[in-house]
This record gives structure tokens, C-alpha cells and sequence, in this order.
């Protein structure tokens, strides 16, 4: 479903130092229904990759193929398309400041075209998963981190998408909150989403046991399918 | 793709009235921004009275002897009538002259007593000519000056009247330069604070848009309600902007006719009512949707 082939990303310098390498030709494979967690350090490369696939970026060099498509040969007029069979996660979360729980949630359906009446039917029942529902009419601002970040989630899954990619999800937020919004992601897959989770949090990845792909300066160190937090 | 526009509509409706404050202070700029072009509208109307009335006032006359007949004197007023430059010709017999002259220094007895002193109508037969076009009656001087009747004719008071032509000529000429040049400068002012206003207040939401674009909407998805946001502003602004100038123009109206008895603004506001309307909403609403949709590109291209 998702290949990355050979890819490599270096940010040019603005200074006269030298360019950064932030990922050196990487490749791997991720086929049907997964859970792959993406570990690092800071700077590992682990965002630069996300925003690869999301093609927020463009690679300096390799490619990455989205059931058969290449992403960054896409039309800009049929990149939505392609967004909308990925729902992201952000570390900072990217809600919309001026909208209200329910509307963060249901904008990603109105912006595939759904109906209305689905809308009204679905999203109480995102809310429902994610716990949020008495949160409904609450604005962004009137949210806790934790919180904020189910909205996220709750955003990112409404339209059934193929893959969730979550940046550092639980980034921000204290324990309680971090295990909280690991479990939405492995029910999410449980229900047959394919997950990619970019995180440096040992614990959350050893308490997973699945696959790990481990960066370290822009290139995979280690790539296992039950794998452990080891750098 | 009805619901699509439908939603568009409603997500800009929402975005405008959850920021009302900035809302309204780009109303208020929007505000200023069609007043300025409402003046210049209704200036233009307004310069075109003030100068046909001045071209009113301005006029050369053919003074003929005192021997000419009445029949040679038509016979001329016909052929001058046939100049294209010449708008109306109006005669005045030698009596006529004299009763003018009585009428308007009756209260003058030195003036009066030296009439009489005569003893004869001293006043000559004239023509009193006026062009379209101040720049046109040194043409028509000429042409009498030189013609085949210039032996009726005593003399045209065309290079007695020239200065003042030439000072008219000079003036209206300055209006329409003047006119022009505001115009532009002023338009040019309008066009960048609409944008500069609207670039601001879409500032504020980059970050939206690329978020928008992250999770899948398209370009129209996204920009679409700002466009909307930018058209209501527009509109408001107009309406607001309507009431001003009826205002104005109504109250002003006397006093302004008090200065220039041939200017009434409310009535040039009444009779360019729906020209002025369509200025106003196509500054409001298209500089607003115009300015959007280029202040929003920028924030497209993720």
C-alpha cells in the first residue's frame, strides 16, 4: 500500500554552513493493515518523513508510492484527493481556532462531500470513541492538551481513511493523557486502519510490541516486526 | 456541488461572524475605500456641470454697421448658423441693445444723462454667438473676420473678450487635469488599502488554510469561504457606505447650491442612483473578493 523508495531529504543552508541531511535514502514497505511505529531521537528525520508521505514536502531525491501513485507526481488539483485517505495527527495539534469540536471534526467530511444527514450520524459517534462528547460545542481554547489532541484523532479517523500518520501525538502530554490517546490509535487499527505513529517515547513503544522502524540521522537503522525502543 | 457552495457559504457566513472585530475593521477600511470612489464618481458629473456652466457664460458678439439691413443681417445669421463649431445664435436688434443698456444702468443718471445727451440710439445691431467648444471661437472669429459679409460687419469682440476666454479655457482645462490625475492616485490608494486590509485579516487565518489543505480540502474548499467573507464585507460596506452619501449628499445639497446655484448633489445622487450603487458594490464586493482570492493564494501553494 505504501512504498518509500530511496529517499533521501536535505535541507540547503540558509546560512554558508553546511546543508542538513534529514533523511539519507531511506526505503521500506508497508503492506495492508499495520501498526508501524517510526523512532528517533530529535532529528531523526522522523516529521520530514511524515510530511513526505503527506506530501507537505518534496523529497531532494527517491520516491514514494501511495498504492501504485507516486505522491509527489500528483496534480496539486488531485493531492486533496489523496489527502483524504490519510488522516494525520499533529504534535501541535492544527485545529481550527474558529471552530467549534463538532465542526473541527465534521470539516473533514464536508470536504469529501458527505452528506449531511451521515455527518450528524457520524460525528456524535467519533465523539462517543474519543470521549469528547460532551466537549462538542467547545472551541479549541476551551480544550485541554489531552483533549485537543483526541479531536485530533477524532479528525483524522471520521472519514475512515486508509492510514492515520501521527506526528508525536503524545508529545505535549503527561502519562495518563500519552497512554489514553495510544490506546484511541490501537483501537483505530483494531478496527482496520493502518497506523504509522512517529514517537521517541520508550515506553509506548515497548508496551506496543509491533513493528519498529528506527531512524537515526536520516537513515533506518533497524526495521523488526516486533520491535523494541533500542538506540 | 450545490451542498459544496451551500457549505462554502455557511463556513464563510461563520468565519465572518465569529471575527467580528476584525470583520468590522475591514468594513470600516472597505468603508472609507468605496466613499473615495463614490467621489470620484460623483465628482465627475459634478466637474461637467461647473464647467458647461462657465462654457454658458462665455459667448463673442458681431457688431454690424450701422447701415446694414435687417435682411443682410439674417442673410448672415443663416450662413453662420451652418458652421458646425456654432451652438446658438442669438440676434439682438439696436433697439433691443438700447432697452437692455436702460434696464441694467436705470439707476445710473450719469450713464442715463449722457444717453440723452445723444440724441440717437447709439447701440449697433449685433450677433451673439456661442460654440460647443471654448477652443472654437477664434475659429468662428475668423471665419467672420474674413468671410464674404465682413463689409456688414463693424467689429467681433473676440480679441477684446480673448483674455477671459483663455482664462476659462485655461481653468476647465486645470479641472479636467486635476480631475485625472486624482483620479488615478486615488484610485490607486483605494485598490491597495481595500488589499492591504483584507491581506491582514487573511493573515490572520494562514495558518487555517494550510491546515484546510493538510487534511484534503481542495483549493476552491478552501478558499471559497474566504471569498464569501471578503463579499460580505464588500456588501455591508456598500450598503453603510450608501447611506453615508445619501446623507451627505441630501443634507449638503442646500448649501452647496447656495456656492453653485446650477450643482445639486442630490440630485445628481438621485439621477446616477443606480449607476452610483453599481460602482459602490462592484468596489465593495469586487475588490473584497478580488483582494481574497489573491491574498489567499499565497497560503494555497502547501
Amino acid at each position: 500500500m505504501l512504498s518509500i523508495q530511496n529517499i533521501s531529504k536535505i535541507y540547503p543552508s540558509h546560512s554558508s554552513g553546511k546543508p542538513t541531511v534529514a533523511l539519507d535514502n531511506v526505503s521500506f514497505k508497508i503492506d495492508g493493515k499495520e501498526f508501524v511505529s517510526i523512532v528517533g531521537k530529535s532529528g531523526a528525520g522522523k516529521t520530514t518523513l511524515l510530511k513526505l508521505i503527506l506530501a507537505e514536502e518534496k523529497p531532494t531525491q527517491g520516491q514514494i508510492f501511495f498504492d501504485g501513485q507516486d505522491v509527489h507526481k500528483i496534480k496539486k488539483t488531485q493531492l486533496s484527493q489523496l489527502r483524504q485517505r490519510i488522516g494525520t495527527v499533529f504534535q501541535d495539534y492544527k485545529l481550527f481556532p474558529s471552530k467549534t469540536t463538532y465542526e473541527n471534526i465534521a470539516y473533514v467530511m464536508e470536504v469529501m462531500g458527505v452528506a449531511e444527514k451521515e455527518i450528524q450520524r457520524d460525528v456524535p459517534q467519533v465523539l462517543e470513541l474519543v470521549g469528547l462528547i460532551d466537549r462538542a460545542d467547545n472551541f479549541p481554547n476551551e480544550l485541554s492538551g489531552g483533549e485537543k489532541q483526541r479531536v485530533t484523532i477524532a479528525r483524522a479517523f471520521i472519514h475512515r481513511p486508509d492510514v492515520i500518520l501521527a506526528d508525536e501525538p503524545t508529545g505535549n502530554l503527561d502519562p495518563y493523557h500519552t497512554l489514553d490517546i495510544i490506546q484511541l490509535l490501537v483501537k483505530i487499527y483494531e478496527l482496520g486502519t493502518t497506523v504509522i505513529l512517529s514517537t521517541h517515547d520508550k515506553g509506548i513503544i515497548n508496551s506496543l510490541g509491533k513493528r519498529v522502524i528506527t531512524l537515526d540521522q536520516g537513515k533506518i537503522i533497524r526495521d523488526e516486526k516486533r520491535g523494541r525502543f533500542i538506540l | 456541488m450545490f451542498s459544496s457552495f451551500k457549505r462554502i457559504i455557511k463556513t464563510g457566513w461563520r468565519s465572518f461572524s465569529r471575527n467580528i472585530g476584525l470583520s468590522i475593521a475591514t468594513i470600516l477600511i472597505m468603508v472609507m475605500v468605496i466613499s473615495l470612489a463614490t467621489l470620484l464618481f460623483l465628482l465627475n458629473p459634478a466637474s461637467k456641470i461647473l464647467i458647461s456652466s462657465l462654457q454658458e457664460k462665455v459667448d463673442i458678439s458681431v457688431y454690424f454697421r450701422e447701415d446694414a439691413l435687417l435682411g443682410d443681417i439674417q442673410e448672415v445669421e443663416l450662413e453662420i448658423s451652418r458652421i458646425p463649431e456654432v451652438k446658438n445664435i442669438e440676434y439682438v436688434s439696436r433697439e433691443q441693445a438700447l432697452e437692455k443698456f436702460i434696464e441694467k444702468h436705470k439707476e445710473d443718471p450719469v450713464l442715463m444723462e449722457s444717453l440723452t445727451e445723444i440724441g440717437y440710439n447709439p447701440f449697433l445691431a449685433s450677433l451673439n454667438i456661442k460654440a460647443w467648444q471654448i477652443s472654437q471661437y477664434e475659429q468662428v472669429a475668423n471665419f467672420l473676420e474674413t468671410g464674404p459679409f465682413k463689409n456688414l460687419i463693424d467689429k467681433v469682440d473676440y480679441h477684446q473678450r480673448k483674455p477671459v476666454i483663455e482664462k476659462v479655457f485655461s481653468i476647465i482645462s486645470g479641472i479636467n487635469k486635476v480631475g485625472i490625475f486624482f483620479s488615478i492616485i486615488f484610485g490607486a490608494i483605494a485598490i491597495l488599502i481595500a488589499f492591504n486590509a483584507i491581506k491582514i485579516a487573511i493573515y490572520n487565518s494562514s495558518e487555517e488554510i494550510s491546515i484546510m489543505r493538510l487534511v484534503g480540502a481542495s483549493n476552491s474548499f478552501a478558499r471559497g469561504p474566504f471569498l464569501i467573507q471578503g463579499a460580505i464585507v464588500g456588501f455591508i460596506a456598500t450598503l453603510i457606505t450608501l447611506i453615508i452619501t445619501f446623507g451627505i449628499c441630501y443634507g449638503f445639497d442646500s448649501k452647496i447650491r447656495a456656492i453653485a446655484p446650477e450643482l445639486s448633489i442630490f440630485g445628481l445622487f438621485l439621477s446616477n442612483f443606480w449607476a452610483l450603487i453599481l460602482i459602490q458594490l462592484a468596489t465593495g464586493i469586487g475588490l473584497g473578493v478580488f483582494s481574497s482570492f489573491i491574498a489567499v493564494r499565497k497560503y494555497l501553494r502547501i
